[in-house]
């Protein structure tokens, strides 16, 4: 009986789904390419894996506190060509062009939740509109072209967020680390904190929370700028690990991020969020970019599994949503 | 006589033009429960908004235990003890019922820069509240508000402002899209707060149940108090329904003739 509802209380969390998918997933494109879970596949999947997971971890909590936020996939192009541009004009070193883009990030996050909760624009629109602005800022200050970036060798940040080193067969990243950390940090504050509990009631019931004396607004503005500057990181670690600032990076990442979140089970809506989910939610998404291509499927078919994953998902969701409000 | 918990003096509040409030003066004592009565439009909201720091007053004075306050804010009341509870929107349903009596004003675990909340502190208080208030079925703290019926959701809110010591908790419109055995729940709930000494205001618009709950009846009118100190012991319903409409039995025969169809 103590089993029986032990694993029902499993089966009704919002992670065991794309847990479930996740194992299916990695079992099926083993079953048809043992070449799949290799040291060396399993590596580059990583890599890249955590770079978005970053976003997707920041985005988490924004989305939870009810709102979300477009222009990372910008932010995540723009920051490492402003650090870049900074230091091949000799105007800072590496490490100060990294924190003032960090700043300006910091910034622009703080923008961001100034117009979202001062001026009561939605989420999507400002988000929107600073995408453009981001990006095209980019694209200017680059006139359209890659900076250079042959000299970042042996700096000591580029060895902090992506120096490598191998365990076994395996290669891995520094920047696994910073993933890891940023998890259990931002799942610990989502879950345990009391921060965590203004986010979840600012996206849930953000009038009854602001009668119970939670500053609403200031999560907001707070969540706003760690998805900024989070989005910034990524950009800075996946330029020193590919040795690249290419203007246009991080275009329609926005969106790969935001369906990361949602199949993850964090609510679209606000007041419901889980990191664990997310977590998972980025593996589905890698794993099947990078599964397909690996068993043949052509790669301009990646958008119609991921589309159907997410419709999939959130019938799971909303199923499992409406079978707890019935309260079996 | 000791002052009134809360005493409202010649309260006025205008929007634009339109006068919801006129020179409305209106009290509550310590451990009370009073029913605030009136048609739509009388001014009831407006005087529970102002009242609970959701709208400021255009002129007029508030006064708690004697002492004049200003309430700018719904935190602002909070923070004087008055508490205000509508349906349905004091919680939030995604959050358990011990996370949402706790909203806020969580307890900390130390060491305090973790920023952790006391979860098991947060459930054990939870767990008496819920009896306190007299909710008879053994509901776990950590279950969410979404999965709680109309009832029990009261049931929390009520709990909520005896625990943080409310003086005032105002309840608007509690029994609203109730059953009959959840009504009766609520107000036991009510009688619970007041006995253990709190005062309410009770709104809703089933005379019933303000006449089965309260100490004492005020009616507003066209944003006045019309009567405010009606005994729900030695006044009928019908009678307490005329002084909300402002007819006379005449006034009644007439304004149903006019009703009927054909006339």
């Amino acid at each position: 009986m103590e089993n029986h509802s032990l694993i029902q209380r499993l089966i009704a969390r919002p992670e065991f789904g794309p847990f479930v998918l996740l194992i299916a997933e990695i079992a099926v494109f083993w079953g048809f390419n043992h070449d799949f879970l290799s040291p060396q596949n399993i590596s580059n999947t990583l890599a890249f894996t955590v770079e978005l997971g970053l976003i997707a971890l920041a985005m988490t909590l924004l989305m939870t506190s009810g709102e979300f936020d477009l222009s990372v996939g910008s932010l995540f192009g723009f920051s490492p060509v402003l650090m870049w541009t900074l230091f091949n004009a000799g105007v800072t070193s590496l490490e100060m062009g990294f924190v003032v883009a960090l700043l300006v990030a910091a910034l622009i996050g703080l923008v961001n939740g100034w117009f979202v909760t001062q001026l009561k624009i939605p989420s999507f629109l400002v988000t929107l509109g600073m995408l453009l602005v981001v990006r095209g800022s980019a694209l200017f200050i680059t006139d359209g072209f890659p900076q250079r970036t042959w000299s970042a060798e042996g700096s000591w940040l580029a060895e902090a967020l992506v120096g490598d080193f191998f365990i076994g067969p395996f290669r891995i990243y520094m920047s696994l680390f910073w993933f890891i950390a940023a998890a259990i940090a931002l799942g610990y504050v989502l879950t345990q904190s009391r921060t965590g509990n203004w986010i979840q009631a600012a996206g849930g019931n953000p009038n009854a929370a602001r009668a119970r004396g939670v500053n609403v607004n200031r999560v907001k503005v707070g969540l706003f700028v760690l998805s900024s500057v989070m989005a910034s990181l990524a950009g800075v670690i996946s330029s020193l690990r590919t040795s690249a600032a290419n203007p246009n990076s991080g275009t329609g990442y926005e969106l790969e991020v935001i369906a990361m979140v949602v199949i993850g089970g964090t609510a679209l809506t606000g007041g419901r969020g889980t990191i664990i989910g997310t977590v998972l939610g980025i593996l589905i998404l890698r794993v099947m970019r990078n599964g397909i291509v690996l068993i043949g499927v052509p790669g301009l078919a990646y958008n119609i599994f991921i589309g159907a994953i997410i419709l999939g998902m959130m019938a799971l969701h909303s199923w499992l949503e409406r079978r707890h409000q019935a309260g079996t | 006589m000791a002052e009134p918990l809360i005493r409202m003096h010649n309260i006025r509040k205008s929007y634009g033009r339109v006068q919801a409030l006129v020179d409305a003066n209106f009290h509550v004592n310590e451990r009370e429960i009073v029913g605030l009565l009136g048609d739509n439009g009388a001014g009831k909201s407006t005087l529970i908004k102002v009242l609970s720091g959701a709208v400021p007053l255009t002129s007029g004075d508030i006064f708690i235990r004697g002492k004049k306050v200003t309430l700018r804010s719904t935190s602002d009341a909070i923070a004087h003890g008055i508490e205000t509870i509508y349906q349905d929107s004091a919680l939030v349903t995604q959050l358990s019922i011990a996370r949402n009596l706790f909203l806020g004003r969580e307890p900390i675990k130390p060491p305090r820069f973790l920023n952790r909340m006391d979860q098991e502190a947060m459930n054990t208080v939870a767990r008496d509240l819920l009896k306190q208030v007299g909710i008879s079925k053994n509901i776990p703290p950590t279950t969410p508000i979404g999965s709680l019926s109309g009832g029990e959701r009261q049931a929390v809110a009520i709990a909520r402002a005896m625990h943080f010591d409310s003086d005032l908790i105002i309840l608007d419109e509690p029994t609203n899209n109730l059953g009959v055995a959840e009504t009766q729940g609520v107000l036991s709930f009510v009688r619970n707060a007041r006995d253990s000494g709190h005062s309410c205001i009770f709104i809703a618009h089933n005379i019933h149940h303000v006449f089965q709950v309260v100490d004492r009846i005020v009616v507003m009118r066209r944003g006045k108090v019309v009567a405010d100190d009606i005994d729900p012991k030695t006044t009928t319903v019908t009678e307490v329904e005329r002084i909300i409409t402002g007819m006379s039995d005449k006034d009644i025969r007439d304004a149903l003739a006019d009703g009927k169809p054909g006339h």
